[in-house]
C-alpha cells in the first residue's frame, strides 16, 4: 500500500519489457507470461534453461529472461532431453506449438515421454500452423478450414485431429498431463496453477510434465480475438476437454 | 606413455571418447558402426558419462545439440544413411557455433546401399552437407590408431572453433583389429561461458540460435562463420607424404585407399616407376596448396586419385592442381576395395 494504491499485478522480473511481436488476444503472450510468473515465484531463474521451437513462438527468448536454446522445427524434445541429460539438476522446458510438437516432431515428443525425461512440455495448441500463415495443422478441427483445407478438413483425406494430453497419458513414465485455456479469468489461472504444478514435479524428479493449452489463433483462424473465445468454448473444448489426465498420485506403482 | 593393445577400430575410437573426457553420447545402431555404442554401453558403469540409443538419428542429433549448448562434451558416431538423417542437425550446430564431435563409419551407397565399406560420402561430408553456407572440419583415419588419436585431435578443435567437427571413417577401419597405443585419460576442464546453464544475477542470458531474421544479422554470422574458416584453412591442414621428392607420379588417396595406394607406390619402386603418395588427413580443410606446389615441379607428369567412390575426391585434386598436370581417377563403387594389384595396373596403363 502506497500513497493509498494497492499493487495488485506487476509484470514479472523474469519477462522482459520487450515488445511482445504476436498478434493481439493471442493466448502465447499469456502463457509467456504465466510461465515467466511461474520462474520468478519458485525462484528458479538461475536453473531454468527453456527450448524454443520453430512457430509463432520463435522468438520467445526475446522475452523470456532466461537461458534458451533454439531448436530445429520439431526437434525440441531432443534437444531438451540433450540439456537435461548433462545438467540433471536444471530445470528445462520445451515450448512447442502443435506442429512443431505432433506433425514434424512426433517422434522426439512420444520418445522423450516414453523415456519419461524430466522436463516439462508447454504445448501450445491453436489448430493451425500459425507462423505460416495458417495452414492445417494435425490437430485442425474436423471441418475447420485453414488455408490448406479451404473447404473444411476432411478426415477421410487427413485423420481426425490428434490428441496429444490423450495419447501423452498413456505412457509410463509421463508423471503429470493436464490440458488448459485462458479463455477466461477462472481457467487462465488453472493454467498457471498447472504450470506451476509441473516445474513443480520436475524439481522432485517425478518424470516428464506435459501442459497442453488449448490456445487460439486470431489471425490464423481469421477472426478477432473475443470470437476466437467463442470458437474456444463452442468447437474446440468438446474436441479437446479441458482437466487433468494423469497426476503423480495416480501412478501406478 | 599410453597403453598398448588390440582392438576393433570402432571399439578403439569408443575407448579413445571415454578418455577424451566423454560426457554424453547420443546415437542410433547402424552397420558398421554399432561396436561404437555397444562399447559405450559396455563401460558405463565404469564412468559416469549420458548415453542414450535414441529413436533416430535425427534425435540424436539433436539431443547433441542441447548437450553441446549445455556445455557437455559430446558425441555421436553413425553410418552413411544416418549420416544423411544428421544433416539438418549439423547445419544447425555450425551457425549456432557448438563444439561437438560426428563420426560417419561410411558405407556403400546411395540408397540404402550397401554395409560394406566405402568413401561414397565425401562430397557430404566436405561440402557442410546440410542446408546453408557452412563447413565443418573433416579428418579422414586410415588406421585404428588414428581412430583414437583423431577422436582426440576432434575434441580439441571443435572446442577450439567452436565446431562441429566429423571423422569421416569407413567400414573397414571401423571394423577391423589392430595394434593400438591408448593415451591417458584426459582430465577434461571445460572452459565454455557460452553455454546454457542457468541464468545467474552475475549475467546477462544466453541464448544459443541459428535464427537471425534480419538479413544484415544474418550475413554478419555468416561473415563470422566465414572468418573462422579461413583461419581453420590456415592453421588446420594436415597430410602425409611417402616417397613423394623424388616422384614423377602422385597418387592421392586417403583413409583405407591410403594403406592401399602405399603398397601401389612400393610396387611401382619396384618396377622402377617413380611413383609418390599424398595423403590428405583433414578433408576439409583440403591441403590444396600442398598438392599445388607439388604439381608445379617439372619432374611431376600426373595426379591419380584413388578412392572407394565414382570419383569425389579427385574435384578437390583438380582444384589444387589448377590444371597444371593431368589429373586422373581410378575407383571402385558399391563397397568394393580397390586391390593394390588392380589399382598399379590402371595406373600403369596412364603411363602409356
Ligand atoms: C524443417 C522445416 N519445415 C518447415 C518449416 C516451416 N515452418 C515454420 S513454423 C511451421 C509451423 C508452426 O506451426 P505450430 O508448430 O503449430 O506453431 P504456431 O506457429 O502455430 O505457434 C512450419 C511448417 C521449418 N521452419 N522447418
Ligand atoms: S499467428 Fe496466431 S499463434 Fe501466431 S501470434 Fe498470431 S495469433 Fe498467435
Ligand atoms: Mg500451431
Amino acid at each position: 500500500m502506497k500513497d493509498g494504491y494497492k499493487l495488485i499485478y506487476k509484470r514479472p522480473k523474469t519477462l522482459l519489457s520487450t515488445r511482445m511481436h504476436y498478434c493481439p488476444g493471442c493466448f502465447h503472450s499469456t502463457i509467456h507470461k504465466f510461465l515467466m510468473e511461474v520462474i520468478e515465484e519458485l525462484e528458479i531463474q538461475d536453473k531454468t534453461i527453456g527450448v524454443c521451437p520453430v512457430g509463432c513462438s520463435v522468438f520467445a527468448y526475446d522475452y523470456l529472461d532466461i537461458d534458451m536454446q533454439e531448436a530445429a522445427h520439431g526437434r525440441a524434445a531432443a534437444v531438451a532431453t540433450g540439456i537435461k541429460r548433462i545438467l540433471p539438476d536444471r530445470i528445462v522446458f520445451s515450448y512447442q506449438g502443435d506442429g512443431d510438437l505432433a506433425a514434424i516432431g512426433t517422434a522426439e515428443t512420444l520418445h522423450a515421454c516414453n523415456r519419461g525425461e524430466n522436463f516439462t512440455f508447454i504445448f501450445i495448441n491453436n489448430g493451425i500452423y500459425g507462423m505460416t500463415g495458417g495452414q492445417m495443422a494435425p490437430t485442425t478441427l474436423e471441418g475447420q478450414k485453414t488455408t490448406t483445407c479451404p473447404y473444411g478438413r476432411e478426415t477421410a483425406d487427413s485423420g481426425m485431429p490428434m490428441k496429444m494430453a490423450e495419447i501423452i497419458s498413456q505412457f509410463e513414465k509421463v508423471a503429470y498431463v493436464e490440458r488448459v485455456s485462458c479463455d477466461t479469468p477462472a481457467n487462465a489461472r488453472k493454467a498457471k496453477r498447472a504450470i506451476k504444478k509441473a516445474i513443480e514435479f520436475q524439481m522432485q524428479g517425478l518424470g516428464t510434465t506435459f501442459i497442453e493449452v488449448a490456445s487460439n489463433c486470431p489471425s490464423g483462424w481469421k477472426c478477432t480475438p473475443e470470437e476466437s473465445l467463442k470458437w474456444l468454448e463452442e468447437q474446440v473444448f468438446p474436441y479437446f476437454p479441458l482437466g487433468v489426465f494423469k497426476e503423480p498420485a495416480k501412478r501406478r506403482q | 606413455m599410453g597403453e598398448i593393445t588390440f582392438m576393433k577400430g570402432n571399439e578403439a575410437l569408443a575407448e579413445a571418447a571415454i578418455r577424451s573426457g566423454l560426457q554424453g553420447y547420443f546415437g542410433y545402431p547402424i552397420t558398421p558402426q554399432s561396436e561404437v555404442i555397444e562399447y559405450l554401453a559396455q563401460q558405463k558403469p565404469k564412468h559416469n558419462y549420458v548415453l542414450i540409443q535414441a529413436e533416430s538419428e535425427l534425435a540424436a542429433v539433436n539431443m547433441l545439440y542441447g548437450a553441446a549448448g549445455a556445455g557437455g562434451r559430446v558425441m555421436t558416431t553413425t553410418s552413411s544413411p544416418g549420416f544423411s538423417l544428421m544433416q539438418e542437425g549439423i547445419s544447425y550446430i555450425a551457425c549456432t557455433e557448438l563444439p561437438c564431435v560426428l563420426v560417419n563409419v561410411v558405407r556403400g551407397g546411395p540408397g540404402l546401399g550397401t554395409i560394406q565399406p566405402s568413401q561414397g560420402d565425401y562430397f557430404q561430408a566436405t561440402r557442410g552437407g546440410g542446408h546453408g553456407d557452412y563447413y565443418t572440419p573433416v579428418l579422414g583415419p586410415n588406421s585404428v590408431q588414428e581412430m583414437v588419436d583423431h577422436v582426440y585431435l576432434a575434441f580439441e578443435l571443435a572446442d577450439k572453433y567452436l565446431t562441429p567437427v566429423v571423422i569421416l571413417s569407413d567400414g573397414a577401419i571401423g571394423q577391423m583389429m589392430e595394434k593400438v597405443i591408448l593415451p591417458e585419460p584426459i582430465q577434461y576442464k571445460p572452459n565454455k561461458p557460452w553455454a546454457t546453464t542457468g541464468k545467474t544475477v552475475d549475467r546477462e542470458r544466453k541464448i544459443l540460435t541459428s535464427l537471425f531474421i534480419q538479413s544484415e544479422v544474418m550475413e554478419k554470422r555468416n561473415l563470422k562463420l566465414q572468418e573462422k574458416y579461413k583461419k581453420i584453412k590456415e592453421n588446420e591442414v594436415r597430410f602425409e607424404e611417402y616417397q613423394i621428392d623424388d616422384a614423377e607420379i602422385i597418387v592421392v588417396a586417403y583413409g583405407l585407399c591410403s594403406r592401399i595406394s602405399k603398397k601401389v607406390v612400393e610396387f611401382g619402386r619396384e618396377a622402377g616407376i617413380k611413383m609418390g603418395l599424398f595423403r590428405p588427413i583433414t578433408l576439409w580443410p583440403f591441403p590444396l596448396k600442398q598438392l599445388e606446389e607439388i604439381a608445379s615441379k617439372d619432374r611431376v607428369k600426373f595426379f591419380i586419385s584413388i578412392e572407394m567412390n565414382a570419383g569425389q575426391m579427385v574435384e578437390d585434386v583438380k582444384l589444387a592442381v589448377l590444371g597444371k598436370k593431368p589429373v586422373y581417377f581410378y575407383g571402385r563403387l558399391g563397397g568394393i576395395v580397390p586391390t593394390p594389384e588392380e589399382t598399379f595396373n590402371a595406373i600403369k596403363e596412364k603411363l602409356n
